[in-house]
């Protein structure tokens, strides 16, 4: 009794390395990548998917490029280098934090160990203001948005570079839980991130194409046409998610920090380039 | 809604002519559901004869009668996608309660006279 016991606990620990090793994150992330390689073969070179629909979209592009040479976001940029080198009350500044330019967006996001948890760029522009006595900023739009355009345009070409560290489950944990919301569909429209991004990218809900989500993750801030001012990625994340009658999550909170986790793992090898502007 | 669309069908096995007319009402309703954008939207994914601009997600809505002989085959469809396609990115209308079920009716009479 005792040696069946043994034996199938050891298939099981068998088992599940070699599932593992099957579809392991870096699987994951070549099939996705050849994914849209193959639906997108005109998007050349492919790096190119860094700009979002337009990578797809020559029609619309030229009007995009002509915004982009007076680019609406540029203000934000300006704000946000004000915040960025301001002084705080004891005498330091997000430069203490982020270095003298606040070039860090390559770090991003990336698994702290110590803390078992996704950390991104603006929950850290937070946690240094409040470590130094400071007023966080709201997540989704404003002082936030201005700071990490600051952060973005300095980082800019820099390369996605997101580890799943071996030596910590949880990372992979993490990784797992922002594929799965990825691909579950939700809300009352019952649509799934994978849905229009993926399954049906390049077509159009009427005349709205719908971007490769291979990329999404490298523009951000941006200022949309449609907001009228710059809004974060995870602001974009609630909003795809009211169109589909879906409960938004909180900005920064666990589900969109690993949902960020793993879209960006996707884009892995793919540079920086925000902020932008989109419609 | 309910009792409207009872006396059509009622109209339509007795008097032929109230009956069109009738039909007519039940699909110039149901066009107009499935037109609006916080109802079916369907033009968002679907070409309809008429439409400025349709989606292209779905399948032209085109030759209905043809393709749906029979209308309860057809109001299954919208009803809920997912049961022949589960990976569908057409979402439940009936199903996840996003049109009432008079509603549905109306858009079905709509969809089958496409
Ligand atoms: C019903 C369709 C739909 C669903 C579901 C959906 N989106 Fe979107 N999303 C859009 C459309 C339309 C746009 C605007 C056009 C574009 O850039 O794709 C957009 C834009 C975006 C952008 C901005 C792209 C850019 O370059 O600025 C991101 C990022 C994004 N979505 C992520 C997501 C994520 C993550 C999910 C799931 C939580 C999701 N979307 C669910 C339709 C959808
Ligand atoms: C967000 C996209 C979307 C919306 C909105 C949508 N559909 Fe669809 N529809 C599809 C797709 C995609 C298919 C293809 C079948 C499949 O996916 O299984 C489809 C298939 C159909 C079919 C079957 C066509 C055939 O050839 O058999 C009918 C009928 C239909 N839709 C009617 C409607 C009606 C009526 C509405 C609005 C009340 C609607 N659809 C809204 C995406 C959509």
């Amino acid at each position: 009794m005792k040696k069946i016991i043994r034996n199938v606990a050891f298939g099981l620990v068998g088992l599940s390395v070699s599932a593992a090793s099957v579809a392991g994150p870096e699987e994951d992330r070549q099939a996705f990548r050849k994914f849209y390689e193959n639906r997108f073969p005109q998007v050349q070179p492919i790096g190119d998917f860094q700009n979002g629909v337009y990578s797809i979209l020559p029609a619309a592009r030229e009007q995009w490029e002509s915004i982009e040479e007076f680019p609406p976001y540029e203000l934000a940029i300006e704000e946000g280098e004000k915040i960025f080198n301001k002084t705080f009350a004891n005498g330091k500044s997000l430069k203490d934090c982020f270095g003298e330019d606040g070039a860090v967006r390559e770090q991003y996001p990336h698994w702290n160990k110590e803390r078992g948890m996704v950390m991104t760029m603006e929950l850290a522009i937070n946690e240094c203001l409040e470590a130094n006595g400071e007023k966080p900023l709201k997540y989704k739009k404003g002082a936030m948005a201005a700071v990490s355009a600051y952060m973005a345009y300095n980082s800019r070409g820099q390369v996605i570079n997101v580890e799943i560290p071996s030596d910590d489950p949880r990372a992979l944990a993490a990784y797992e839980d922002g594929k799965e919301h990825f691909y579950t569909k939700r809300g009352q429209l019952n649509f799934a991130c994978a849905d229009c991004h993926m399954h049906t990218s390049g077509m159009n809900y009427r005349s709205e194409t719908v971007s490769p989500a291979f990329g999404h993750p490298t523009n951000w801030p941006v200022y949309r046409a449609k907001w009228q001012e710059m809004g974060t990625l995870h602001r974009r994340f609630a909003g795809c998610h009211d169109n589909i009658r879906a409960n938004p999550f909180k900005a920064q909170g666990e589900e969109y920090r690993n949902l960020e986790y793993f879209i960006s793992y996707m884009s892995n090898g793919l540079e920086f380039n925000g902020p932008a502007a989109r419609k | 809604m309910k009792g409207q669309l009872l006396t059509a069908i009622l109209a339509s096995a007795l008097v032929a002519p109230l009956a069109s007319a009738a039909d007519a009402d039940a699909i110039a309703k149901g066009k107009e559901i499935a037109w609006h954008r916080q109802k079916g939207n369907c033009l968002t994914c679907h070409m309809v004869e008429g439409a400025e601009m349709p989606g292209n997600v779905g399948p032209p809505l085109v030759a209905m009668k043809a393709r749906y002989p029979n209308k309860a085959d057809l109001r299954a469809q919208i009803w809920d996608p997912t049961a022949r396609n589960p990976m569908t990115s057409m979402p439940p209308f009936g199903k996840n309660h996003i049109l009432s079920e008079e509603e549905l009716d109306l858009v079905v009479e709509y969809v089958h006279s496409l």
